[in-house]
């Protein structure tokens, strides 16, 4: 089984160099070098239209990049290779289970589609869905399923041919918190159980403080990659939070008044300061009494992280957003 | 919902994938298999479409067939009522009806994610293309044979029916035609979108193929268009099959008779399966 530690293995096992595609004159990805390493959750991190869908699509062979080099287990090989396709499983954002047929016959199409045949193909599939907990379920058809269901069994779909590499675009997309909690869950026991390596594309801040490591995407290009804890320590200090009636005005008294960067963001004024919990009377004293509707203090997200980054919030859409060729209406 | 985590063991050990890889061609053939029993297996899972499938064809030829039946006549083919006349054209409409519900499916599957996952595997696009065709030509024939068993009905007798041409001409046009709709399917990203389509290139098709009414009695710049019909060879091919070379001339073209339709549609349904091939293997 390959070594499952982060840290330890510093040859990559997938090595992008370069990767490069435009759209007309717009360059969605811009010659983004990124080393996966063995064993790691390595997450995109970034807002719709950073080019994370892009990278997706050019490493699951479904879009052809303009550039670019990359180098699997040592080995040069063209994207679509069906030797590194092999090494590859992919979780599409939509759904790829036909809901006509049983867990346990999608199961079976995904072993074959890679050349597993007979017992070999019967035997991992059972223990596929034994390994996501749905082995008493095998036979009803997916139709029916839940969300949360239906994602573990794409999970286990892209797993069935045993790849080295798993790769899932927005894995998590609309499952509340249970679900999303119980998916990483059966993640993180399948890349231990199959040693396996993942990489993720999310621009869910709960979701990318999971990851082992993150690459932040901005406007096509790699502008960090890091573990969440070492990105979360670039911010120096707390994050204060003001909520006020007028929040543009109240930024702009923050600036004047106290000599502190204040910004503006979804409507509450944020003031990222070392030592938090000293300004927060300093700050309360400093303006009458109702100017101010909320104060809080917290320790700096990755969203936060993001925005200081990228100067864009994650959750917000880039104005000039990819147009996903394959995902019309 | 069962949120526990299992923790039997996955059979690792059972042989490394990267020891004994298989083979390319073993590959592109699992893909086409997969991808034809799934299209079979869905095709008697949804049972509005069987029953659709069955009925369909039998009452296009009663009412239609008996519509006409009081103002057709052929000189030359006494006997050959419009009943007769009908019945290979119902049978190539049920071809093309199934070539065009599997291209609608190719639509649906590129939306829903599941083609997208088979395209992301190790199987080339060609065998995509080839396991679709295949699946959508065997829910096809099954579908003519069963239409077939009202033969005897049509007026088909053991001694004018060729039993190796009709399977060929129905095989290869059954193939023909699932091409050609997966090559429009392709460029048209809505199923609304492929319903016109439809509706202007291969429903008419169907009608100017000589299966509603002969080339024989058509004006002259339609019958050019009928005759450079692909679908004619179809109709033309299953109609000799069933009542003879004599029948066949009677009411088709001067060619028809000449044994030319088994190659002819050789040619199409290997161009039209090319020409998907390329519309999928098109990568944006």
């Amino acid at each position: 089984m390959p070594d499952t530690s982060v840290s330890t293995s510093p040859a990559p096992l997938l090595h992008i160099e370069g990767l490069t595609r435009r759209f007309r004159d717009r360059v969605a990805v811009d010659g983004l070098t990124l080393s996966v390493r063995p064993g790691e959750i390595l997450g995109l991190l970034g807002p719709n239209g950073a080019g994370k869908s892009t990278t997706f699509q050019m490493l699951a062979g479904l879009m052809a990049p303009d550039a670019g080099r990359v180098t699997f287990a040592g080995r040069a090989l063209a994207l679509s290779d069906p030797a590194l396709r092999r090494q590859l499983g992919i979780i599409f954002q939509r759904g790829s289970l036909d809901d006509l047929l049983t867990a346990r016959e999608n199961l079976l199409l995904g072993a074959r589609l890679y050349g597993l045949t007979g017992e070999r193909a019967r035997a991992r599939v059972e223990a596929m869905l034994a390994l996501i907990g749905l082995a008493d379920r095998g036979d009803e058809r997916v139709g029916t399923w839940s969300g949360g269901m239906r994602r573990r069994l794409e999970l286990a779909r892209a797993l069935v041919h045993q790849p080295r590499v798993v790769l899932m675009d927005e894995p998590t997309q609309g499952l509340d918190e249970a679900a999303f909690r119980t998916f990483w869950a059966h993640l993180k026991r399948l890349r231990d159980a199959e040693g396996l390596t993942v990489l993720l594309t999310t621009h869910r801040a709960d979701e990318a403080e999971v990851c082992d490591r993150l690459a932040v995407l901005d406007a096509g290009r790699l502008v960090a990659c890091d573990t969440p804890a070492a990105l979360a320590a670039r911010m120096g200090g707390d994050i204060l939070s003001l909520e006020s009636a007028d929040a543009e005005a109240l930024a702009r008294d923050v600036r004047e008044k106290l000599a502190l960067e204040a910004k503006v963001v979804d409507g509450r004024v944020q003031v990222e300061v070392a030592q938090g919990h000293a300004w927060v009377p300093r700050v309360v004293e400093a303006f009458p009494a109702g100017r101010l509707s909320s104060v809080s203090l917290r320790r700096p997200t990755l969203a936060d992280v993001f925005l200081q980054l990228t100067g864009r919030a994650l959750g917000a859409d880039v104005p000039t957003a990819e147009p996903a060729p394959r995902r019309r209406r | 919902m069962n949120a526990e985590i299992s923790t039997a063991p996955a059979p690792l050990a059972a042989g490394e994938p990267a020891a004994s890889p298989p083979g390319t061609l073993a590959l592109q053939w699992a893909t086409v298999r997969v991808l034809m029993a799934r299209d079979v297996v869905r095709f008697f899972r949804q049972p509005s479409r069987v029953i659709g499938a069955l009925a369909q064809p039998v009452l296009f030829w009663f009412v239609i067939g008996s519509g006409f039946a009081g103002s057709f006549r052929v000189e030359g083919a006494q006997g050959l009522g419009y009943q007769q006349f009908f019945f290979p054209g119902v049978v190539t409409m049920v071809l093309l009806f199934s070539a065009i519900f599997a291209t609608i499916t190719v639509i649906e599957d590129r939306r829903e994610g599941f083609l997208q996952a088979v395209l992301a595997g190790p199987g080339s696009r060609l065998a995509v293309v080839l396991g679709k065709a295949l699946g959508s030509s065997a829910i096809a024939l099954m579908q003519a044979s069963l239409f077939l068993l009202l033969a005897p009905l049509a007026g088909v007798s053991a001694s004018t029916l060729n039993l190796p041409l009709l399977v060929a001409v129905m095989v290869l046009s059954a193939l023909a035609l699932t091409g050609m709709g997966m090559s429009l399917a392709w460029w048209v990203k809505s199923s609304a979108g492929y319903h016109a389509v439809m509706s202007i290139v291969m429903l008419p098709m169907w009608v100017l193929s000589g299966a509603m009414f002969p080339l024989k009695g058509a004006g002259t710049w339609l019958s050019w268009v009928m005759l450079l019909n692909p679908m004619r060879f179809s109709v033309e091919g299953v109609r000799r099959a069933l009542y003879g070379a004599q029948a066949s001339l009677a009411v088709g073209s001067p060619m028809s008779g000449a044994g030319l339709e088994v190659p002819v549609l050789l040619v199409f349904a290997t161009v039209f399966l090319g020409l998907a091939a390329f519309s999928v293997s098109r990568r944006e």
